[in-house]
């Protein structure tokens, strides 16, 4: 089936490329070729290559979790077959990330483990193998294979033993497995919650609510990151270690982009994205005071400047609200950078600014129109009439759901502003003309990630 | 140095009436006046002049008794204290002018020290994340807030007509932990406490001896300028709720102008009800120039100034330490082994 969609969208892709005529611009691999025609020479045997590809996995997986890999490898081998090209080239970094949220699980496994002696063998084993389950699905990137990590991914590794035996001993297992690891994760939430409760925890002094980012809106955004956009993340090399400022293009009604940034940020580096967020924003009941809590400070001149003056990360997206209401006839085309304010902000702090190209964002609210009289009485920036709109009378309130398109996040490399001088800032031409150069870097890596993906979902 | 001779105005409030003795039972001051319409509780070894601010009594006493630091401490912010909203202004604004205008004629005066308040800043949805002394008071203000941006002009106009004078302006941020009539407390001690649905603010709070330190301060080493005096750091109004172990009510916005002036009249609480963005946006002020110029560190942060006045109340129902309890037990339980 994999096989099918694989030659399917190779054939289309390659077939434009020779109707346009020209030599092919997309972005090139390791090999030297772009994507689409790499893909393409390997075509009639892709079948046996994924074979071979997931083969090769075993072997490295095999030798740390024993005999629940080959099963695994098996079950997860036909997304591999269209992707491991793709995806071992591309966003090597992913593999890394995943890497890390295992040994997390395995920090929470160890508590279970100590209490009770036959949840110590079910939790240890589940622990690993959720993480290898996770590079499985890394590498087939689709929501069948991520979902089936996050559903049964303990539990999975564990049959192949557990099921020779009695069945009684396997519920057993799977009961202390899952009932240890339950005590724990309660425990977890126990102690969120009488800190919650009594008010013990640090808010810092721009508002950001630590606990309530790392134990409430993080683990909320984990599905839609994960399962929903199946979000990959490249180059994550280029966020510095110091203060900088982060600039993308902003998309999707709602700004949920920049929420999967700061996630993808704190997955990268444990740091937190401070954004810089419109008035609009910290007038608005509940998302205004939410804002805060999850780190986003006011776009001015002072909390901009005394967020970057103690080495944070700060947001930015310049596009502003006319980024995430235009119409999806326009996606992937920058609007106007603002007015540059986010370049003096950079400079003024001489902190490097990092572009950072987000993909999939214009795809999961199709808008198919401004109902600007609506929005003018509601004294919104815009009122989008989105495609899913449609569906309502159908689907009900589900219909609203952002679609799941496939999305990456792409850093670019840091442009460093500290050689200009701290006068730089109050020079509108260094000002504009470097806002018109970090505007074309974003397109120039916007476009190339688009032209690149295979399939606006997968 | 020669002996000093002090005026205290606003010893009617305790915090102030410990400031008053505390300047009193020192060997280099000679003369503490102390002025309010009501009586101090205990004035200690101060003189108490009972009589209003535009009472021409106090200005003769200011010439006459030689003084040479005032220090402006009777600006009252709860319209309860003063006998209503209208009594207040008079108190605060009208006060205000007559007692400098005379301290302008004083031959003796070296000093003049204002306790103001951040209520200059304003609350709104565009303030930054923490108020310099630099930003501009809210021209927009009104009640209380206005009532200060007007004193405050009175002393700028004082130091710009008498160049001679240390003038100098503290705005506090709420008291409370150590003063138990602040506007703030009654607010805490409500058993539900009421808060705007869908906002959060971030509050700030100076403790009364940080407040009591400050003014001490700047008695004997004046410094002129505006200072933020507030304990550092933040905290939200929800987590001051929950660490008061009170009850949380969320009242609709439409609803909030009727509720405060609800309490206000069952006489629970004396909420600014001209003040009611300041629950929507709080208001957080940087001290950074309190300690750089001035040199004082405060010595309460705004969750210690809170525990503070947590710890002194009597706390009735379920404590925030019942609730602590609570929390461990449970952790606990679910710690144990599954058997």
């Amino acid at each position: 089936m994999a096989d099918q969609r694989g030659t399917d969208a190779d054939r289309t892709r390659c077939g434009e490329q020779t109707r346009a005529g020209h030599p092919c611009r997309n972005w090139a691999v390791a090999d030297g070729r772009c994507r689409v025609h790499a893909r393409k020479a390997a075509a009639p045997d892709s079948a046996a290559e994924a074979e071979s590809g997931s083969r090769g996995r075993d072997g490295t997986n095999g030798a740390r979790h024993g005999t629940a890999a080959p099963r695994l490898a098996k079950w997860s081998s036909d997304p591999a077959a269209s992707r491991s090209g793709f995806r071992s080239a591309d966003f090597q970094p992913v593999t890394h990330r995943r890497g890390q949220r295992g040994a997390t699980g395995t920090g929470d496994g160890d508590e279970t483990s100590a209490g009770s002696p036959s949840g110590a063998a079910g939790g240890a084993n589940a622990t690993p193998g959720g993480s290898q389950s996770a590079a499985d699905a890394d590498a087939g990137g689709l929501g069948r294979a991520a979902g089936g990590r996050d559903v049964g991914g303990g539990a999975r590794p564990g049959r192949p033993t557990g099921g020779r035996g009695d069945s009684g001993d396997l519920i057993d297992a799977l009961g202390a497995a899952l009932g240890g690891d339950l005590g724990a994760h309660l425990a977890t939430v126990g102690d969120f919650l009488r800190r919650r409760f009594t008010g013990d925890y640090d808010v810092d002094e721009f508002g950001l609510d630590e606990d309530l980012v790392r134990h409430v809106l993080l683990p909320l955004l984990r599905p839609l990151y994960d399962t929903w956009w199946r979000v990959s993340s490249s180059d994550r090399d280029n966020i510095p270690d110091g203060g900088a400022l982060l600039v993308a293009n902003h998309a999707g009604t709602l700004p949920f982009d920049g929420m999967i940034l700061n996630y993808d940020v704190h997955d990268a580096t444990g740091r937190f994205v401070r954004e810089l967020g419109a008035n609009l924003v910290f007038r608005t009941p509940f998302v205004g005071h939410l804002g805060r809590k999850s780190g986003a400070v006011r776009a001015s001149h002072a909390d901009a400047d005394a967020v970057l003056a103690r080495g944070e990360l700060a947001g930015v997206f310049p596009e502003g609200f006319k980024g995430l209401g235009k119409p999806f006839s326009q996606r992937y085309q920058l609007e106007r950078f603002g007015r540059g304010g986010f370049v003096a902000t950079a400079l003024r702090a001489r902190v490097p600014i990092v572009p950072v190209a987000i993909v999939g964002s214009e795809e999961i609210y199709p808008i198919l129109w401004d109902a600007r009289v609506i929005a003018k009485a509601l004294g919104l920036p815009y009122f989008p009439i989105v495609a899913q709109m449609l569906t309502l009378p159908v689907l009900g309130p589900a219909g609203l759901l952002p679609l799941p398109s496939k999305w990456s996040v792409t850093y670019g490399e840091p442009i460093p502003t500290a050689h200009l001088g701290p006068g730089a800032a109050d020079d509108p031409m260094i000002v504009f003309e470097m806002a018109d150069r970090i505007r074309d870097t974003i397109q120039t890596m916007l476009t190339r990630v688009v032209m690149g993906r295979k399939s606006v979902f997968f | 140095m020669t002996p000093r001779r002090i005026m205290v105005t606003g010893v009617g409030r305790p915090m102030i009436a410990r400031f008053a003795r505390r300047l009193a039972a020192r060997d280099d001051v000679e003369l503490v006046v102390g002025v309010d319409a009501v009586g101090p509780p205990r004035p200690g070894k101060a003189e108490f002049l009972r009589a209003d601010l535009d009472n021409p009594v106090v200005g003769a006493a200011l010439v006459d008794r030689g003084i040479d630091t005032l220090v402006h401490a009777g600006v009252h912010s709860q319209s309860r204290v003063a006998g209503g909203r209208r009594r207040l202004k008079e108190h605060n604004v009208i006060g205000t002018m007559h007692l400098l205008a005379v301290a302008q004629h004083a031959p003796d005066l070296q000093t003049v020290i204002l306790k103001s308040s951040t209520a200059v800043y304003g609350s709104s949805a565009e303030d930054p994340a923490h108020f310099t002394e630099r930003h501009p008071s809210d021209r927009h203000a009104r009640g209380f807030g206005r009532d200060m941006v007007d004193v405050e002009g009175y002393a700028v106009g004082l130091a710009r007509r008498r160049d001679d004078l240390d003038v100098m302006t503290f705005r506090f941020a709420n008291f409370i932990g150590g003063a138990d009539d602040a506007a703030l407390a009654g607010f805490f001690r409500l058993p539900v406490v009421p808060s705007v649905l869908g906002w959060d603010p971030r509050l700030q709070f100076c403790h009364a001896d940080d407040a009591v330190a400050v003014l001490t301060q700047a008695v004997f080493e004046p410094r002129r300028g505006t200072f933020n005096v507030a304990g550092p750091g933040t905290l939200y109004l929800s987590q001051a709720i929950r660490r008061a172990g009170r009850g949380h009510a969320l009242v609709p916005g439409p609803l909030v102008e009727a509720t405060a002036s609800l309490l206000v009249r069952a006489g629970r609480v004396d909420v600014p009800i001209d003040q009611l963005s300041f629950l929507r946006f709080g208001r957080v002020v940087d001290v950074t120039k309190l300690v750089e110029q001035f040199g004082y560190v405060p010595r309460w942060t705004t969750t210690e100034a809170f525990d503070a006045f947590l710890a002194a109340r009597a706390s009735r129902g379920l404590g925030r330490q019942d609730l602590l309890a609570l929390g461990t037990e449970v952790r606990e339980r679910l710690r144990r082994p599954v058997a």
